[in-house]
């Protein structure tokens, strides 16, 4: 079906009501559906958030020309660079979308439908010799795969260099988390786990730290080798680019330790069986915690599936209205801009 | 936070002291430490700083101090001053000896000590034979007073002697009468007596024999020398002959030959027969592994067999100068593992039970747990019950009763229950500064094990000499590993107790003050229900007794529950008043209605993956040690032979040598290897998940909020909390309708940490009540108004969840911030020390790191931390036990619990006072001055005795009166 309608382009409005508005036109309201455009260079692109929306709206000339795909039947390989110089290929699959039935793809999933397995954090907080891994243990079958142990490093101090104990890790298990993501390396000093610092804390200590936060673990290191770090200035990163204003580095690394809070209540949820029925979620109880139970609804079902549980319908239904993002932040917008620039999301 | 007080035995004992002025006895350790005992509650604390062996104690004559000789050749000198109105024990000055430059060690190494009575001067006899003389408090060498045995050796006749007969002063022995003649022991054996005045030899004495020690009689008419060939001698010391030959030369247990006798007494008596005491002196070949100390008088002599080596010992006797007599009462006897006293008045010799210095670890503790505030119906009746087993023990008022004790009378009657290897759970007296035995229980007499009945040491009779007649209660060895007691609950209230133990026994008692006879009702609980495929590789359940069974006055079994496969049991829960019981193993859980003596249901928290749980890993160590044990019996101690100092010291630090060395050979090579540790999440198919580590029962809101029931909940090592709802039948219908039970909740943390604690809070986040608590009008009935909360205490998470709708309101992740376990955690009511009306519910939290954390209820708010036990210490932080009011007790050795408070209000510990005599002046006579020490001494001591006296009238008049009796007991039983 083809639909022509006009928008204010000085207004475009937010993405959801656009989307709503095309459900609208096309007389589709509760269909799932992807949307795309083709931009100045031919590419199809999706439209899926603000964004991107406004960015599409922004380079209609004066016709945008969007494609809507219906979401259990979408080619996602019709999306990206080059699309459109095949655009013929592209219109085809998206306009018989049967017709790749008898070639089947690769199917490459949309971003925010992939399950990040570690990213890099807080590039711009952080001096350039430290990295920040965030490892996302949960709904892998993977395990962590790393050892750490005791050793010594060289500070540099008032009274000059100093040898002062430290944690280090010693092993990575092939083809665990932690080796599969590249980000640590064997000898690579371990400063923090989750905002907080090791120094002063025995090997014990630090192991039952990791373990205790293995759900999302959050480790600060300095590279043994130094020369594939981050170089703040010269940043290529394909993220959005949104907070590149962000202040300057600072040196004070635990600002994280403010957003554990927040975070961390989406590392893991308990779950319940009342009088051997269903296994559920154990929902939050006060509203006085303001965390984020959306963020936990997409990590419930890997973990039930994991466990051998059929999430329940009930659950289900009880959270569609909420959003099923693929953010694992929290609602602050400060916090996302903050947590999403310089990100690398690793597959 | 503050360490109060040290109950128990001083692990490694080295060196004993006594001053029968004060009254008082000391006790140095193998780490330094010197403590005091008096009168009950009288208990003074030391610690050298150097950590070193004490190898010697004096006090100083008719003075409030004391001097100690360290292995690294120091002497401290410490004095009991006032301060605050309490004693305290203060180091005062500390003197090492140095020789001329150049000199070697020997030369100075210290071997005897005399403080002079005088107390100016103290006597330092040396390896190199030297004495060297100090002033005290300065330790000021008086160089022109040295005796040297050049000086000695010129008085005797060359022929006689060399100068090796003068190498290393053994004994240096003030004369009783004149306090300017001293009597020099040589190890050689030669013996002489010098006068200070003159300084000259008087006598000398030609022993043929190696000295070991040396004895004034009272009179100095005579001295007792004593031999390492097993045998003594008695001296004459008259004016006219200056080279006496010995009166009589023993060897008591020879012909054959024996081991030295290391100390001597020789103690006079108005009819005349001495007691000869003597430590040591066995046969070597057949008896040279005993730890002996042989007492003779007249015809009567008995080898009292110590289970331990002997430190030191000391007799009590008559001090007063004027007496005639020494009219020794009691013997004193420091072995490395325990105090003996042994009554020397009565008839037969018994042993008088020590009031403090309990041997804790005469079998291995395996467990603790408190009990507070004690009604006193119930204190009386376990009172009542171990006075049955302490017939045996002298009537005799215990005889070191230096000092006062002005500590305010404890609070409350609290109990400390400890369960040990060999079965037996043993109930003390935790309310003051002395830890005492009230009374001890014993479960292997419902079980038939392998111990030989026959197999006791104590054979009277079948070896008429020695006469040995073993003492002590120090018994290491258990019979049947499996005996061992894991958990213990008993409920104040109701009498009832449950103990479990390695072999999945769970017993239910009732207290009876009568001796009865009865059959124990059995019942298995199978845990592994339908599982298939499993065996259970551990040891076997123990073996019951068939028939009536006879047991003495005080707990006595009813119910016994033997889970399968029978593994230690894990955790115990009791409630008194719905008569139930439930018990967990690392297969399961089990829930028992000890009413119709019913198994009311088993649940398996078993993974199948988890093999380890099913194997009993425990079991192999086990029985090695059981193994191990009959040959440790005949070789123990059988190496001891030469106790010499010159050889002790040698061999002692030649080991530490190697041991430090072995030490850092070790710590390099690990420095080499370095530690690793694995970083993983856990999973569900873990090790010993299923693993149950605690159980709670709660009457609260499980399924709807109108509705409270009974319910059970239990919480596993792998992170998952069941919940059962019960139906406990009306007490009328109790027996005619079976107690029912649901699986209502189950909660699985996704963290999968243990968990170690489960608590419902009421409307008011009040923990609830304890069984029965209510009942007896003790504590406010909840409140089942308001909803009711769930906290669950996983070893790296605290959570409160709602009820009875589950959903998660609060938590405090301990481990994600701190990096520190939960080790133990209970609820501990602190009440202010201003006002008697706040008081407030914590938790409190021991951590892995040794830490105690107190949190907040309900909001889970870290209120304060203290460091309490070094974090390498497992077995301390593994033993800790809190009481219901902020205290708490863990052990800092195998045979001694050290006790702290976090409560300002509650606090024990010793407060006493020992009064010092008034210096007498310089012209110091030693008869007046004795005799004015004496009559002043006499008062506070007198009227201790008078207290104790009546003390223990009104005690025995309570226990011994049937009308008093029957009141308790019909009390008791109403309240059941």
């Amino acid at each position: 079906e083809f639909r022509r309608f006009s928008l204010e382009r000085s207004k475009p409005g937010k993405f959801e009501e656009f989307y709503g508005l095309l459900q609208h036109v096309h007389k589709i309201p509760n269909v799932d559906v992807l949307v795309g455009y083709t931009d100045i260079h031919g590419d199809l692109l999706p439209i899926n958030n603000d964004d991107n929306y406004h960015k599409a709206v922004s380079t209609a000339n004066p016709l945008l020309r969007i494609f809507i795909q219906r979401k259990e039947d979408a080619d996602y390989s019709a999306f990206g660079t080059d699309t459109m110089t095949r655009k013929k290929n592209v219109l085809s699959n998206v306009l018989r979308p049967d017709n790749h039935k008898k070639k089947p793809h690769i199917v490459i999933s949309m971003p925010q439908d992939f399950r990040p397995v570690s990213s890099i954090i807080d590039v711009d907080i952080l001096p350039e010799t430290h990295r920040r891994v965030r490892l996302y243990k949960y709904g892998t079958d993977k395990p962590l795969g790393f050892y750490i142990r005791d050793g010594s490093s060289v500070r540099v101090t008032p009274h000059g260099l100093e040898k002062v104990p430290g944690i280090f890790i010693s092993r990575l298990v092939p083809g665990g988390l932690a080796q599969s993501t590249g980000l640590l390396a064997v000898n690579d000093e371990v400063l923090e786990v989750n905002g907080i610092e090791v120094s002063g804390k025995s090997l014990d200590q630090v192991t039952d730290m990791m373990i205790a936060n293995s759900r999302n673990l959050i480790i600060t290191v300095r590279p043994a080798n130094q020369r594939n770090n981050v170089v703040r200035n010269s940043r290529t990163s394909g993220s959005s680019g949104q907070s590149t204003e962000s202040s300057l580095p600072s040196s004070t690394p635990n600002i994280l330790g403010s957003l554990l809070q927040g975070e961390e209540e989406s590392d893991e949820e308990d779950i319940i069986i009342e009088d051997s029925g269903e296994p559920q979620q154990i929902p939050k109880a006060a509203p006085t915690s303001e965390s984020i139970e959306s963020l936990s609804q997409i990590e419930l079902l890997h973990e039930s599936t994991q466990n051998g549980f059929l999430p329940s319908t009930e659950m289900n239904s009880n959270h569609s209205a909420g959003s099923i993002s693929m953010e694992y932040e929290g609602p602050d917008p400060g916090r996302k801009s903050l947590e999403e620039d310089g990100t690398i999301i690793t597959l | 936070l503050s360490q109060t007080v040290e109950h128990g035995f001083p692990h490694q004992p080295s060196a004993l002291g006594y001053s029968p002025f004060l009254r008082l006895m000391a006790i140095g350790t193998r780490s330094g430490a010197i403590k005091l005992y008096g009168a009950p509650g009288v208990e003074f604390m030391g610690l050298h700083e150097e950590n070193n062996t004490v190898m010697q104690i004096h006090f100083i004559p008719d003075q409030c101090q004391l001097v100690t000789l360290l292995d690294d050749n120091s002497l401290h000198l410490w004095s009991l001053k006032q301060h605050g109105g309490a004693s305290e024990l203060r180091e005062e000055h500390r003197f090492t000896l140095k020789g001329p430059p150049g000199s070697p060690p020997s030369a100075t190494q210290i071997t005897a000590v005399l403080p002079h009575s005088s107390r100016e001067v103290l006597y330092l006899g040396t390896e190199s034979g030297n004495i060297f003389v100090v002033e005290v408090p300065s330790f000021r060498v008086l160089e022109d007073r040295s005796i040297t045995s050049e000086a000695v050796l010129q008085r005797i006749p060359e022929d006689n002697c060399n100068r090796r007969s003068c190498e290393l002063v053994e004994a240096l022995r003030e004369h009783p009468k004149n306090p300017d003649q001293i009597l020099i022991g040589y190890s050689r054996g030669l013996i002489v007596l010098w006068d200070l005045q003159n300084n000259k030899v008087t006598h000398h004495f030609l022993g043929s024999q190696q000295l070991e020690n040396l004895y004034w009689q009272r009179d100095g008419s005579k001295f007792i020398s004593c031999h390492y060939d097993g045998s003594y001698t008695q001296w004459p010391v008259s004016s006219d002959n200056r080279q006496p030959e010995p009166l009589e030369n023993t060897v008591p247990y020879g012909p054959f030959p024996c081991k030295a006798i290391s100390k001597i007494y020789w103690q006079t008596t108005k009819n005349g027969l001495p007691y000869i005491i003597f430590q040591g002196g066995m046969p070597r070949a057949s008896y040279g592994d005993r730890h002996s100390i042989s007492v003779i008088h007249g015809s009567q002599q008995t080898a009292f067999d110590f289970t331990s080596r002997v430190i030191d010992f000391f007799i009590i006797f008559s001090s007063e100068p004027a007496a005639e007599f020494d009219d020794p009462s009691a013997m004193v006897v420091l072995a490395e593992e325990e105090l003996v006293v042994i009554d020397l008045k009565t008839t037969g010799w018994p042993a008088v039970h020590p009031p403090y210095l309990a041997s804790l670890h005469c079998s291995a503790i395996t467990c603790s747990h408190h009990v507070s505030n004690i009604p006193l119906k119930l204190w009386e009746r376990i009172i009542s019950a171990g006075s049955k087993q302490n017939i045996h023990y002298s009537t005799m008022p215990w005889p070191i009763d230096g000092g006062t004790n002005i500590a305010p009378d404890p609070p409350q009657r609290d109990l400390l229950l400890t369960g040990h290897e060999d079965g037996t759970v043993r109930f003390w007296d935790a309310s003051g500064v002395c830890l005492h035995l009230l009374y001890k229980l014993s479960t292997v007499r419902v079980f038939l094990t392998d111990a030989d009945p026959n197999d006791n040491m104590n054979t009277l009779g079948e070896d008429e000499w020695p006469p040995l007649r073993k003492v002590g209660t120090f018994d290491p060895y258990s019979d049947d590993p499996r005996l061992g007691i894991q958990k213990i609950y008993l409920c104040k209230y109701s009498g009832y107790l449950a103990v479990a133990g390695t072999a999945g026994q769970v017993l239910v008692m009732e207290l009876n003050d009568e001796d009865a006879e009865h059959v124990v009702d059995h019942a298995e609980a199978d845990l592994l229900q339908d599982q298939e495929g499993y065996r259970w590789k551990g040891h076997e359940k123990l073996k019951t007794r068939d028939g009536p069974v006879r047991f003495e006055a005080g707990f006595q079994p009813f119910v016994l529950v033997q889970c399968q496969p029978p593994a230690v049991v894990t955790s115990l829960a009791l409630h008194s008043e719905w008569k139930l019981v439930a018990f967990g193993t690392s297969h399961g859980f089990g829930l028992f209605d000890h009413q119709q003596k019913r198994l009311v249901f088993v649940k398996c928290t078993l993974h199948p993956s988890d093999q380890l749980a099913l194997e009993g890993p425990l079991s192999r160590v086990k029985s090695l040690k059981k193994s191990l044990r009959q040959s440790f019996r005949r070789i123990r101690r059988s190496r001891v032979s030469s106790r010499k100092r010159r050889g002790g010291g040698g061999n002692a630090s030649e080991v530490q040598e190697a041991n430090a060395k072995f030490d850092q050979d070790a710590l390099q090579e690990m420095e080499l290897a370095p530690v690793q540790r694995k970083i993983e999440a856990r999973s569900a198919e873990d090790s010993f998940t299923g693993f149950v580590r605690t159980l709670y029962f709660a009457d609260t809101f499980l399924r709807d909020s109108s509705r409270h029931c009974p319910s059970l909940w239990a919480g596993t090592n792998g992170g998952t909390v069941y919940a059962f709802c019960l139906r406990v039948p009306p007490a009328e219908r109790r027996m005619d309708e079976p107690v029912r039970a649901e699986q209502a909740k189950e909660i699985q943390l996704m963290h999968r940490a243990p968990v170690v604690g489960i608590l419902v809070l009421d409307g008011r986040s009040t923990p609830l009540p304890e069984p029965l608590e209510v009942a007896h009008d003790l504590s406010k009935s909840p409140d089942m108004q308001g909803s009711h909360q769930l906290l669950v205490v996983s070893e790296e998470q605290f959570k409160v969840f709602t009820l009875p709708k589950v959903s998660s309101k609060l938590k405090l992740k301990l481990t994600a911030l701190e990096g520190c376990r939960v080790r133990k955690v209970t609820v501990a009511n602190f009440g202010s020390c201003k006002t008697d009306d706040y008081n407030e519910n914590d938790l409190a939290v021991l951590t892995n790191l040794g830490d105690i954390q107190i949190i907040s209820l309900p909001f889970l708010k870290l209120q304060i931390r203290y460091p309490c036990i070094r974090k390498e210490d497992v077995s301390g932080i593994a033993s800790c036990v809190f009481t219901k009011y902020g205290q708490g007790f863990y052990l800092i050795s195998p045979s001694e619990f050290e006790r702290f408070s976090l409560s300002t209000k509650w606090l024990v510990e010793p407060r006493c006072i020992v009064d010092m005599p008034e210096v007498t002046s310089n012209n110091h006579v030693h008869n007046k001055s004795g005799v004015e020490n004496a009559a002043r001494k006499s008062s506070p001591g007198d009227c201790g005795e008078d207290e104790r006296k009546s003390g223990r009238l009104m005690e025995h008049a309570l226990l011994n009166d049937e009308k008093v009796l029957k009141e308790i007991q019909s009390t008791l039983e109403g309240g059941r």
